[in-house]
């Protein structure tokens, strides 16, 4: 049985996976902003982002109400209200759409907080298949580097202290995202990541990136994309008022 | 379905993280289509049950305290979405049976719940999603000791919609998926969907079917037969005796696994 929806549709979606700390949504943000200079319009969606749900998962973390079970379908909740209003329609319009973190964050998260792969991923069933997935390959210390030298504490889900792995924070989190990475190492084929190395400098990846996606969208040759209607309007393709 | 002599089971996957043995209690469903009945049916129940001495918990859907409120709002605006709505809801039960619903059973309680799996199940289907797809989801769900189904035909839950709910409501009328031109000819539609489906999982979940176009009072009795059998309820009502009976009632938790009886809800894979 597909674990995606296959159906067709003349927009692209383009997805970035990793663990905190690795990068990706830097080199996404970089990439869209690269699309949009093209004249493409772009579609950002972000995971945990649902106006419907985001804030009922707020409430559950901050009061720590949620088991495995609940903290899976929150997010799957959180999921198809983005795929239903912000991915599948532009995508049926045409749209490139970039998704910070997809399905695949649910497959290595839940799973390395003790739900079953076979549960999870029919969980997540109705999702539309990435035309592009991204995989930012880090070593666990270095993610933890640029986390910690960013901000000041780590977050109890995020570090898995929910797990009781280990009572020091750090320690936790190094264990819970070391499973993480197992899950995502072992999708790589499963799915057909693209496998970026998030130890390269961000111009490095960059250029990576923008190369397959050149090649694998095959930008120049395709049809049926939307262009930004702002094309040229400030030479980057947006709208004037949506300059970030 | 579980018997008295068994341990409570999960249908497919067990939630993880959750001890499921030594439940003690008896986990009660009531089933059915919107405006059947079921609350007052509920309502009925536990007062019967609680003078006859038992501790009694019930509990239904959007109750749940992590996602009741946002549940609620979210029906408020017009962009829920049926795969959120479906996955919402099931968050809502994973909520309330991991931190309602068990722990009651362990305490002995009788766990009374408007409404299941099954309805969601239902639901779900009403509104075009693979029914292979929300029972996976949902497999999760603990096997209860019965489910009663109120069935009624939609020409029955027509006059107790218009005259006791005093009309039709947006959602009960399946309205987000725009089944007819208005909320008459789409409620007959979605509840006759819903109603199909319920129908069609009567035999496999071995569900009691008790018919609902009775009066309220007939249907009372039926299901205080049923209950009473499947509880041996003595005759005469006592006051309860805090912590006794149910202490009492507690059988040992047995070891071995309980073989297959009931169908799961999904297949593998």
């Amino acid at each position: 049985m597909p674990v995606f929806a296959n159906r067709k549709f003349p927009g692209k979606l383009i997805i970035v996976e990793g663990i905190d700390g690795s990068g990706k949504s830097t080199q996404l943000s970089l990439l869209s902003h690269w699309l949009r200079s093209r004249g493409f319009g772009v579609v950002f969606s972000e995971w945990n982002s649902s106006p419907l749900v985001k804030d009922t998962t707020r409430r559950g973390k901050k009061k720590d109400m949620f088991t495995p079970t609940t903290f899976s379908l929150i997010h799957a909740t959180d999921f198809a209200d983005r795929t239903e209003r912000q991915i599948l329609p532009p995508l049926r319009a045409g749209s490139i759409v970039c998704a910070d973190r997809y399905a695949f964050t649910a497959f290595a998260r839940d799973v390395a907080r003790g739900v079953s792969r076979r549960w999870v991923r029919n969980l997540y069933r109705f999702a539309i298949r990435p035309t592009l997935a991204f995989y930012f390959r880090v070593p666990l210390d270095v993610a933890l580097g640029r986390i910690l030298g960013g901000r000041e504490a780590l977050k109890y889900y995020e570090a898995g202290m929910d797990l009781h792995l280990s009572r020091d924070v750090e320690e936790s989190f190094r264990l819970f995202q070391g499973r993480i990475i197992d899950e995502y190492e072992a999708m790589v084929d499963e799915f057909g990541f693209q496998v970026v190395d998030a130890t390269l400098s961000i111009e490095e990846q960059q250029t990576q990136i923008r190369d397959i996606v050149e090649r694998e969208l095959n930008l120049k040759e395709t049809t049926g994309l939307l262009k930004s209607p702002w094309r040229g309007a400030n030479g980057n393709g947006q709208h004037p008022a949506h300059v970030l | 379905m579980a018997t008295d002599n068994t341990p409570l089971t999960f249908y497919n996957e067990p939630l993880p993280g959750v001890d499921a043995s030594g439940l003690a209690g008896k986990l009660i469903v009531i089933e059915g289509p919107d405006g059947v009945g079921r609350s007052t049916q509920i309502t009925l129940l536990r007062t019967w049950l609680e003078h006859s001495g038992h501790a009694v918990m019930d509990t239904g859907m959007a109750r749940s305290a992590l996602v009741g409120k946002g549940i609620k709002r979210a029906k408020q605006g017009n962009t829920l979405g049926s795969v959120t709505m479906s996955l919402f809801y099931a968050t809502d039960f994973a909520d309330r049976l991991e931190n309602e619903i068990l722990p009651a059973l362990r305490a002995g309680f009788v766990v009374l719940t408007d409404r299941y799996v099954f309805s969601s199940i239902a639901r779900a289907s009403a509104r075009g999603a693979d029914p292979a797809w929300i029972r996976q989801v949902l497999g999760f769900a603990l096997r209860p000791h019965a489910v009663y189904y109120l069935r009624a035909g939609v020409q029955d839950l027509l006059p107790r919609v218009v005259y006791g709910r005093g009309g039709f409501d947006y959602w009960e009328s399946g309205m987000d998926v725009m089944l007819g031109k208005d909320l008459y000819e789409s409620f007959t539609r979605y509840q006759g969907r819903v109603i199909r489906s319920l129908d069609s999982m009567a035999q496999r979940y071995g569900f009691e079917i008790i018919d609902a176009s009775r009066s309220p009072e007939q249907v009372f009795q039926n299901l205080k037969r049923r209950i009473a059998k499947l509880l041996r309820v003595k005759k005469r009502a006592r006051p309860p005796a805090p912590g006794g009976r149910i202490a009492a009632r507690r059988r040992p938790a047995t070891k071995e696994a309980a073989p297959e009886r009931a169908p799961r809800l999904a297949a593998h894979g």
